[in-house]
């Protein structure tokens, strides 16, 4: 039987895995994946704390991170593809308009 | 063990996802991670989770990131490692990023040697968690507010994804 232990520890190595991503990629699509497994990461979290205390809190906040999630990848996507058409390329080190 | 298999699936088919060069493959990949997740959410007892797991995540948000990957005909990372190795060894912003991932390499291997030897079992709970009625029902009342406030950020992006591919920035 699997204890919080295992889920929360599991739920670190997946926020590290998404966090080394969204440092390391150079895809704009790629770092949005990332954000979405950081995103997941804290889903369970919540989903196997709320497990733990025997509330369904834990199910009703991953709920709404998921549609914060889906709101986040349609603005970002829509950003993504304006980016596109203005230069062509996804890579993240290509946009410093806004670099001093 | 359910959970180790199905974390293995979770863990490995991320790392995949942060290791492929190919952004349709990276999608690919992520679908088969979250539904490692949403059999840990199964074993959770939450089938709620579990089921607006696959249909939200790997049914909608994914299909938009397969549009998009395909839509820009995205090319094939250059470079990934060499240039980011090379460059971190000279950028400040990158030298403090570094001090700070091994802070929390630290701090993540902390937490196993912990996790190693405190048991705290997520099986005692005895209230059950998986009534959908009871999800609903707390939804509705309690979080009513907040659940009317998600339509309108739902609008929100609805209208703003529209108002930025549409015009040329």
């Amino acid at each position: 039987m699997p204890t919080l232990s295992h889920y929360l520890v599991l739920s670190a190595v997946l926020f590290s895995i998404g966090t080394a991503g969204v440092f390391l990629r150079r895809n704009l699509i790629a770092i949005l994946l990332s954000v979405e497994i950081m995103l997941n990461a804290v889903n369970l979290t919540f989903v196997a704390v709320g497990r733990y205390i025997g509330s369904v809190e834990g199910q009703i906040i991953m709920f709404f991170v998921m549609t914060v999630a889906a709101a986040e990848a349609a603005i970002g996507l829509a950003i993504v593809i304006a980016l596109f058409r203005q230069r062509e390329t996804l890579n993240p080190d290509a946009f410093t308009a806004l670099k001093w | 063990m359910l959970f180790y298999v199905l974390g293995g699936i979770a863990v490995i088919a991320s790392l995949l996802v942060v290791g492929q060069r190919v952004p349709m493959y990276s999608v690919l990949l992520l679908i088969v991670s979250f539904i490692g997740l949403a059999g840990l959410y199964v074993l959770l007892d939450s089938p709620f989770a579990a089921v607006t797991q696959i249909i939200v995540y790997a049914g909608a948000i994914m299909v938009l990131f397969l549009f998009v990957v395909m839509l820009l005909n995205a090319p094939r990372e250059e470079a990934l490692v060499r240039s980011t190795l090379g460059v971190s060894i000279g950028g400040r912003p990158l030298r403090v990023g570094a001090i700070l991932a091994l802070v929390f390499l630290a701090e993540l291997l902390w937490a196993f040697w912990r996790a190693g030897r405190t048991t705290v079992d997520a099986g005692e709970a005895v209230a059950s968690v998986s009534s959908v009625r009871q999800i609903g029902v707390e939804l509705f009342t309690t979080h009513a507010f907040a659940f009317e406030v998600t339509s309108v950020l739902i609008l929100v992006a609805m209208v703003g994804a529209v108002a930025l591919a549409k015009r040329h920035l």
